[in-house]
């Protein structure tokens, strides 16, 4: 489904007008969320009350608001705030992560394609459309079937997700500089390659690239909880949002807070990567969308 | 064409293949057909032609920029080398491009005396101290203030860019200059600052400069030699006086006659007919026949050779014939 | 127009080699599929044995030769399981799966375009917003959550509806209702900004200008030209139904294919995890042939402008 939300061009710019008119409040709350988030992902150790395995047995499925657990326990008394704050962590890490490993995959063979042009310009290209036609879920559920889970697959694969977008604008904006730009410019100095693709071309186009990552990351975020969701994913006993709501699923009836408790911050993170980076892509770069 | 030419070019062809997806069939277009021309030092070799014509394309195959189909450049009198070696990029210090939109051709994100002392870094030329030192002077050369070294290129005006062009093109002392329309990009009033520092600085420095431009008044003032170009072929090349005072070439004639001149009306205005030239689609015989008044037949048919017609003038038309003087 | 179909057929062929040779270097990456079959406590006779009958004693370019004319020749391997042919418990699958995902398709379609195009035309009203919201919501939202909310809705506090099983029409609602929405919601913003854009151009104020009744610049200007992105994005979506229903099957324990898939990665069944992945290529390269063809009709200018690709 993410996949599809990307190659609609157009969704961002549809609010473009709306929030230039007005000082974007959803922005701030926007803002204000992912920060929280990554000031939790950092301070999780500190943060937590209880250990996300130990277990309270005289409070096993505790409502929320019991004065020793905020937001009830699981089945086996586990806090679930704890188990909350250890699955915002390891679901940032794998989007944050996989979100750099897919920029650079992306940008490396974009710019390979610019500068060889030809036959590697082809390929890269062929796999990039291959790489964007393919449902991605399918694809890692497939990657997963071979080699089994753990977090640096998963961090690895996840790194390939949307790979295709940074490979596709890095690629066109490197040929339009080298073109009549810039770049020849420096090329024709008598510059190497490194120098014309490290030195000019990539801090050109980085704040294209920085919103194209704020694009992807939510995106990874779905991605991942949906793999994890599925018992794919993150294994126990480590914890992400998906796996915490696939686990909350089996304790709907009596208990669901479990599970609607990490569904909210996977909404609304996604929501906020989604509503700042709109915002940004406005600011930064008019010429993306 | 002495041996103490810098540059010579010597039957330059530069033929482009468009090509429709992986399977589609393969178009020819033949930019530069056949070009001979060389630079001496300390003069100025003016390239005029219109849009299409391949007069940039001759530039950058001066330059090395882009490796031709056939023929060959020397530069020094040795053969350029392969285009992204190491010896090729080594040679750039000894020959720059001067772009027409000065604007595109800086990185917007680099101060500009980081970007005038970059072909320095790159050629390693001198120590950290020398080279701040030399872009104060290279900035002061092309008549900008040493302060303005932090500024940005959206930060100055048109005519300031094009100068910090120059001075990065002039940094590492080069022997040849091709200045690829400099001018047409600025104001008229700004025109003539840009042309005068150009003579300045090929004075003071002996650079030897071919200067690029569909606009016949500009190469005027800066050129000792003009040629003229016509769908990827010169077809005329004289001294710049000779050619403003008698073009020989139908072609040239009626490029001249559109040139006005102080204190005289514009007459006898030769109004080019036809369709501007297409590379892609090159008429048969002489390419400039469709357009010109006097073609005969043989135009048509006859590719006519590019022959010296007087002493230091070459002219490829039938109706000019070899070493005669008929106008 | 002959070269147009032989570009895109040698492109279909292309993926669908990219996907054999994705999913046999991800196979032989992996491991010793014999070792991860009979597992590590299986005597070695019977490696042997396994490595001999699957031809896993050959070696690897072979191994691909093989194993890309097996599946070119439609031949697409046994489960390791259960010892029966892929493609027969694939195709036992489709059925379930069809069942859910043409009603959620049509839905999408029935839903999210009439909004968006409601939206555009009624710019900034209080139902643009609202249906802008809805879908924002509507694709920030996984399909998991959502599922699990109509669960607990409509058959944990209401108990209406069952929540999972495939015995009558009723255990459908929920798997459609939790499909269709993530769908519809960038259907509809998809065509709000489709069709916003089209009222923007030149074209659409000229056809005004000359006096024509707005009902008829609309429908017969601009939806014709908004038309070409939204097929565009449908015939995406046709090409990820089977992606849409894994995790929509696996919520609601419904047997199609999608719950085929994620049991099968769990148990690691290669066989049938290639076979589905091959299926989902070959759906992806059909929908987007048929793109194609579509796109042909609604604006030939594009033929000659798809070929230069």
């Amino acid at each position: 489904m993410a996949n599809i939300a990307q190659t609609a061009p157009a969704i961002g710019t549809t609010h473009k007008m709306k929030r230039k008119r007005r000082f974007p409040i959803f922005v701030v709350i926007g803002i204000a969320w992912i920060v929280a988030m990554v000031v939790i992902a950092f301070g999780a150790d500190w943060i937590r009350p209880y250990a996300i395995t130990a277990m309270d047995l005289r409070n096993r499925l505790s409502l929320p608001g019991n004065p020793a657990h905020l937001l009830g326990t699981d089945e086996l008394g586990r806090d679930v705030m704890s188990r909350l704050i250890e699955s915002i962590r390891i679901s940032l890490l794998i989007a944050f992560g996989a979100t750099l490993i897919s920029a650079f995959i992306g940008t490396a063979l974009g710019f390979l394609a610019a500068y060889f042009r030809g036959l590697v310009e082809q390929l890269v290209l062929m796999l990039a459309d291959f790489q964007a036609a393919m449902p991605f879920l399918i694809m890692s559920l497939a990657v997963l079937a071979f080699f089994g889970s753990s977090l640096t697959l998963l961090i690895c694969l996840m790194g390939f997700y949307g790979w295709e977008r940074y490979a596709r604008i890095a690629r066109g904006l490197a040929i339009a500089a080298s073109g009549q730009g810039y770049a020849s410019a420096v090329t024709q100095l008598g510059a190497k390659p490194s120098r014309v693709y490290l030195k000019h071309i990539l801090p050109n186009i980085a704040s294209t690239l920085i919103v194209s990552m704020t694009l992807t990351f939510p995106e990874i975020i779905l991605m991942e909880s949906s793999l994890s969701f599925l018992g794919l994913g993150v294994q126990p006993p480590m914890t992400s949002l998906g796996n915490m709501v696939g686990y909350g699923r089996e304790y709907l009836t009596r208990a669901p807070w479990i599970m609607l408790a990490p569904s909210f911050v996977i909404m609304l993170t996604t929501l906020s990567i989604s509503i700042v980076g709109d915002w940004l892509r406005d600011r930064l770069d008019p010429t993306i969308s | 064409m002495t041996a103490a030419n810098l540059i010579e070019a010597a039957g330059l062809v530069k033929t482009y293949v468009s090509r429709k997806g992986l399977f589609g069939t393969a178009t020819h277009v033949r930019a530069v057909d056949g070009v001979t021309l060389s630079v001496a030092p300390s003069t100025t070799l003016g390239i005029v032609g219109e849009s299409g014509s391949g007069k940039s394309t001759t530039g950058r195959l001066l330059l090395g920029l882009e490796a031709p189909t056939e023929g060959e450049v020397k530069f020094d009198g040795k053969p350029m080398p392969a285009i992204k070696t190491n010896a090729w990029r080594d040679l750039r210090s000894r020959m720059q491009l001067v772009f027409q939109d000065p604007l595109a051709a800086l990185d917007r994100r680099v101060p500009i005396g980081t970007q005038v002392s970059e072909p320095l870094d790159i050629h390693a030329v001198g120590t950290e101290k020398e080279r701040q030192d030399r872009v104060e002077t290279l900035l002061t050369a092309v008549g900008l203030r040493r302060d303005q070294a932090g500024r940005y290129p959206h930060e100055l005006s048109g005519g300031q860019r094009q100068r910090v062009v120059i001075a990065r093109a002039i940094a590492t002392n080069p022997d040849l200059l091709v200045c690829d329309e400099p001018v047409s990009a600025l104001d008229v009033s700004i025109q003539a600052q840009v042309i005068n520092l150009l003579r300045d600085l090929q004075e003071a420095r002996g650079i030897a400069m071919a200067f690029i431009s569909h606009d016949l008044k500009v190469v005027r003032n800066i050129s000792d030699r003009v040629a003229v170009m016509y769908l990827g072929r010169i077809v005329e090349e004289a001294p710049s006086a000779d050619i403003f005072r008698r073009p020989l070439h139908p072609y040239t004639r009626a490029l001249v006659s559109s040139v006005p001149v102080p204190g005289t009306a514009l007459k006898d205005r030769i109004i080019l007919q036809g369709e501007p030239p297409n590379p892609a689609a090159r008429p048969s015989g002489c390419a400039f026949h469709p357009r010109c008044s006097m073609a005969t037949e043989r135009c048509k048919a006859e590719v006519p050779a590019f022959v010296t017609v007087e002493a230091g003038r070459k002219a490829a038309c039938h109706l000019v014939p070899a070493a005669s003087t008929e106008t | 127009m002959l070269r147009f179909f032989l570009i895109r057929a040698f492109r279909a062929f292309m993926t669908i080699v990219l996907v054999v040779t994705f999913a046999f270097v991800v196979l032989r990456m992996s491991g010793d599929p014999a070792l991860i079959i009979m597992g590590p406590e299986a005597p070695p006779e019977a490696i042997v044995a396994f490595r001999k009958a699957w031809g896993l004693d050959q070696p690897i370019w072979i191994q691909y030769l093989s194993y890309f004319t097996a599946i070119m020749g439609g031949d697409l391997g046994i489960s390791m399981r259960d010892g029966q042919s892929a493609i027969s418990l694939v195709l036992d699958r489709i059925p379930a799966t069809l069942q859910l995902t043409v009603p959620a398709l049509i839905l999408k379609l029935a839903i999210g375009i009439p909004a968006g195009v409601y939206a555009a035309l009624h710019r900034d009203s209080a139902a643009d917003r609202g249906v802008m919201a809805g879908a924002v919501v509507g694709f920030t939202m996984p399909s998991f959550v959502f599922g699990l909310i109509l669960v607990l809705v409509f058959s944990v506090t209401w108990g209406v509806l069952p929540s999972g099983g495939q015995d009558t029409w009723m255990h459908a609602i929920l798997p459609i209702a939790t499909m269709s929405i993530g769908g519809a919601g960038i259907l509809a913003r998809f065509s709000r900004s489709a069709m916003i854009e089209i009222l923007g151009q030149p074209y659409m104020r000229t056809a005004s200008a000359k006096g024509l009744p707005w009902r008829r610049v609309i429908w017969e200007h601009a939806f014709p030209n908004a038309a070409i992105p939204i097929v565009t994005i449908t015939g995406f979506m046709v090409g990820t139904l089977i992606a849409g229903a894994v995790v929509v099957e696996s919520l609601f324990s419904w047997p199609g294919i999608g719950r085929l898939l994620v049991v099968s990665v769990a148990n690691r069944d290669l066989a049938v995890v290639q076979c589905i992945l091959l299926m989902v290529a070959a759906t992806m390269v059909i929908s987007n042939f048929v793109v194609d063809i579509l796109y042909g009709y609604l604006d030939p200018r594009l033929r000659n402008n798809q070929a230069r690709h």
